[in-house]
């Protein structure tokens, strides 16, 4: 008894488990999906909530500290521009409106993007203690960032209707775009996420390529009127280039829709016609991509943790 | 029914290894600087070929050291690791319970807290609602159920946590040594509801160290060193070979020479070896079977060198493992570099816990030892009957002159350990008997002799 060679699985040779009974189901290990949407959902939903919740019962001020801030950004904006000279250049009918508008937006963007470039790390506890759909990590950031996104509307639904907007049918194409920036941005969340897990500089990258974005697609300047860019003597139209980033697409159409129709659609701001296939592209692909990439990584992100 | 029901658990030949990275690429920026740089890595076989069946309502222990694998095979077995060979087929709904209160919360009330880990292990919102005032019901909480958790005692969030785990309903119960935790009173608790649990036919896989809530509770238990399974039956058979692995040297290098073999039959497929010689907590395996930190203490003029201590059994054979109950001694070689005029020998044994059990010398039977001249050397022995209760024992060796000088001692030298199979708390198994005589009816209704 004191060395024993013998091999392990002897014990098992008497039992065999695998003639006498049939099979219960297979267990494969982690996904992104899972294989009950049911559970899917209710896991994003009450991870959503959760971190809802925890904004708001953080403090009795919670509403009014998560409008505070889009709201005093767009105050320092719009009183600097209102009395520069690019106001006069920018200036179209309810600018404040548009303005709220854009902040209110990228707030979400960036909300939701940059919360979840952490949130598989930050979540290390669940993913490694249990097995669940891991893709309600980055997702529940994005429907937790919806949530705001509706309550920070409001306020740029009254400075609108303040200025002297009134309610349109196009309004209701609001929930479109919103859905489609949300679809978009669920894909970049998918790919830092699961990028974060192995690469640890996704974090300073991606806040600067959300800083990027909140100078280049328009939120404060209209990018329509740029005067062309000339790299080797080529002319390139800066204007048509900064409209295929999906984001800058969707603001400017949500200005055409919800503000007023005197801004031009994204389809007429990236050069008209078929070009517009070009944001609406990159927005899928980004949205399929993600998917594919997080789907591959999943399974390893608890070991890898 | 004609075809039987699957079985709630099935493991079929699992395999799974780590990769290692010997240097971890941990940034984008050097990825895209060395794009194509593989680094090596180090594969760990964390589970080696494990295969069993869990038959319905069998409470099914799991132990084995740390590092064994036996972790790796439970969150296997919870799909949150993917095996790399092999199949886990599993009937039932199933419940892992790694760790209590998973996604707890502290800034939200036990409300929110309990509703979120209900969902986490697998509740619907609806079901769960259901079932919340009986999980508050069981943890004794009813007046705190809208207090932050962040205020609650340990012992609160502990009850909590159970109480929501058990109130899933699960068919198939994972539970990775949960119970470590709270006061005497609750785990008594817990352990009645592991009781109701295993009478009302669900099916548990319990991971643990602790022998005694495997005997205690398990219908069968398995054991896993380094990956495989190296016993598998009954909890009494299993614990013995536990305690074995965990006290002699000898037991684990067989079987970490059986690991080596078959990982040089997966060598064969064209992977990578490195053997587990680390434990997942990072130590060395050797440091954790009882090995102390620090030098050994060493005293004394150096007239006389102990060179050497081991232990013999009954036989009179060196030995690694003693059991309880039987003749042993302890013997020591020494060498004397001068002429010494009756010196006295002696042999300090402590347990694990430094309690003094045993101080043997000749300072009263034979003060009188004699002259040794430089250069001879000599063995001195001390035997007795090993009534010493299970546990790891260091011996301290000594020579000393007839007024109290140290020549040389060695202090903690060397260490055996006892085993048995009951084990009872005392420090030592003093050998007893146990009579109960009837009396007539009129007196007491029995008598108690020790």
């Amino acid at each position: 008894m004191s060395a024993p060679m013998a091999p392990p699985r002897e014990s098992e040779v008497t039992e065999d488990p695998l003639t006498a009974h049939p099979l219960g189901r297979p267990i494969k290990g982690p996904s992104a999906l899972g294989s009950d949407p049911k559970r899917l959902w209710h896991l994003t939903w009450a991870l959503a909530k959760t971190e809802f919740k925890l904004t708001f019962f953080g403090s009795a001020l919670g509403y009014l500290w998560q409008l505070m801030r889009p709201l005093l950004l767009f105050g320092v904006i719009y009183l600097v521009l209102s009395k520069s000279k690019l106001a006069t250049e920018n200036h179209r009918p309810y600018y404040g409106a548009a303005l709220l508008l854009g902040i209110v937006l990228f707030t979400f963007f960036s909300e939701a993007s940059g919360g979840s470039v952490s949130s598989l790390v930050n979540r290390e506890n669940l993913v490694r203690k249990i097995e669940f759909p891991r893709i309600a990590v980055p997702l529940s950031i994005v429907i937790t960032a919806m949530m705001n996104l509706t309550l920070n509307l409001i306020p740029a639904l009254i400075f609108l209707l303040a200025a002297g907007g009134s309610a349109q049918w196009s309004w209701l194409e609001l929930p479109l775009l919103a859905l489609m920036l949300a679809l978009f941005t669920a894909g970049l969340a998918m790919i830092l996420s699961v990028s974060y897990v192995s690469y640890r500089d996704v974090r300073p990258i991606w806040d600067v390529v959300l800083q990027m974005t909140f100078y280049a697609s328009g939120i404060f300047i209209a990018i329509a009127g740029l005067a062309p860019l000339n790299v080797l003597g080529v002319e390139i139209n800066l204007s048509h280039v900064l409209m295929a980033n999906p984001f800058a697409a969707i603001l400017q159409q949500a200005r055409h829709v919800f503000i007023d129709h005197s801004y031009p659609t994204a389809a007429s701001a990236i050069g008209g016609g078929w070009l517009i296939a070009i944001p609406i592209g990159i927005a899928i692909a980004t949205l399929v991509g993600g998917f594919f990439l997080f789907d591959r990584r999943a399974p390893k992100v608890a070991e890898q943790l | 029914m004609s075809e039987p029901d699957p079985e709630p658990v099935v493991v079929d030949g699992v395999h799974k290894r780590f990769e290692i990275p010997r240097e971890q690429v941990s940034t984008l920026k050097e990825k895209a600087l060395h794009p194509f740089r593989r680094s090596p890595t180090d594969v760990l076989h964390a589970l080696r070929g494990v295969s069993f069946s869990v038959p319905s309502g069998e409470f099914f222990g799991i132990v084995g050291r740390n590092g064994s694998g036996k972790s790796t095979l439970l969150k296997c077995l919870a799909g949150i690791y993917r095996v790399d060979a092999g199949q886990i087929y599993v009937n039932g709904r199933m419940s892992t319970f790694i760790e209590l209160g998973v996604g707890f919360n502290p800034d939200l009330p036990a409300r929110d807290n309990a509703m979120l880990n209900a969902t986490m292990l697998g509740l619907s919102p609806r079901e769960a609602r259901r079932r919340f005032d009986s999980v508050i019901e069981f943890a004794e909480l009813g007046d705190f159920v809208d207090l932050k958790i962040k205020n609650y005692s340990s012992g609160m969030l502990v009850r909590l946590a159970f109480s929501v785990m058990i109130h899933v309903d699960a068919e198939i119960l994972l539970i990775d040594e949960v119970l470590a935790v709270g006061d005497a009173a609750f785990q008594q608790k817990c352990y009645e509801e592991f009781e109701r649990i295993r009478r009302g036919g669900s099916t548990v896989l319990f991971v643990t160290h602790d022998m005694s809530a495997v005997q205690r509770f398990c219908d069968r238990a398995l054991l896993l060193e380094h990956g495989r399974v190296v016993e598998l039956g009954d909890p009494e058979h299993v614990g013995n070979r536990y305690l074995e692995l965990n006290f002699s040297l000898q037991a684990r290098e067989a079987e970490l020479l059986a690991a080596q073999a078959e990982d040089e039959r997966l060598a064969a497929e064209g992977t990578t070896i490195s053997t587990p010689r680390l434990a997942s907590s990072g130590a060395p395996v050797e440091a954790l079977a009882g090995a102390e930190p620090g030098a050994p203490k060493r005293d004394g003029s150096g007239e006389a060198e102990i060179l050497e201590l081991w232990f013999e059994n009954e036989q009179g054979a060196r030995a690694e493992l003693l059991p309880t109950g039987q003749r042993c001694a302890v013997a020591v070689r020494l060498r004397f570099n001068r002429e010494v005029r009756d010196p006295l020998f002696g042999i300090n044994l402590h347990n694990s816990h430094r309690d003094h059990l045993l101080s043997a010398s000749n300072l009263w039977s034979e003060p009188h030892s004699g002259v040794f001249a430089a250069g001879e050397e000599i063995v001195f022995r001390v035997s007795f009957e090993n009534v010493l209760a299970p546990d790891r024992y260091h011996a301290t060796p000594a020579v000393a002159t007839q007024g109290g000088a140290w020549i040389d001692r060695r202090e903690r030298m060397d260490s055996i350990v006892v085993t048995g199979t009951h084990g009872s708390d005392a420090l030592l198994e003093l050998p007893f008997d146990v009579r109960i005589e009837r009396r007539a009816r009129s007196g007491t209704a029995a008598e108690l002799t020790l």
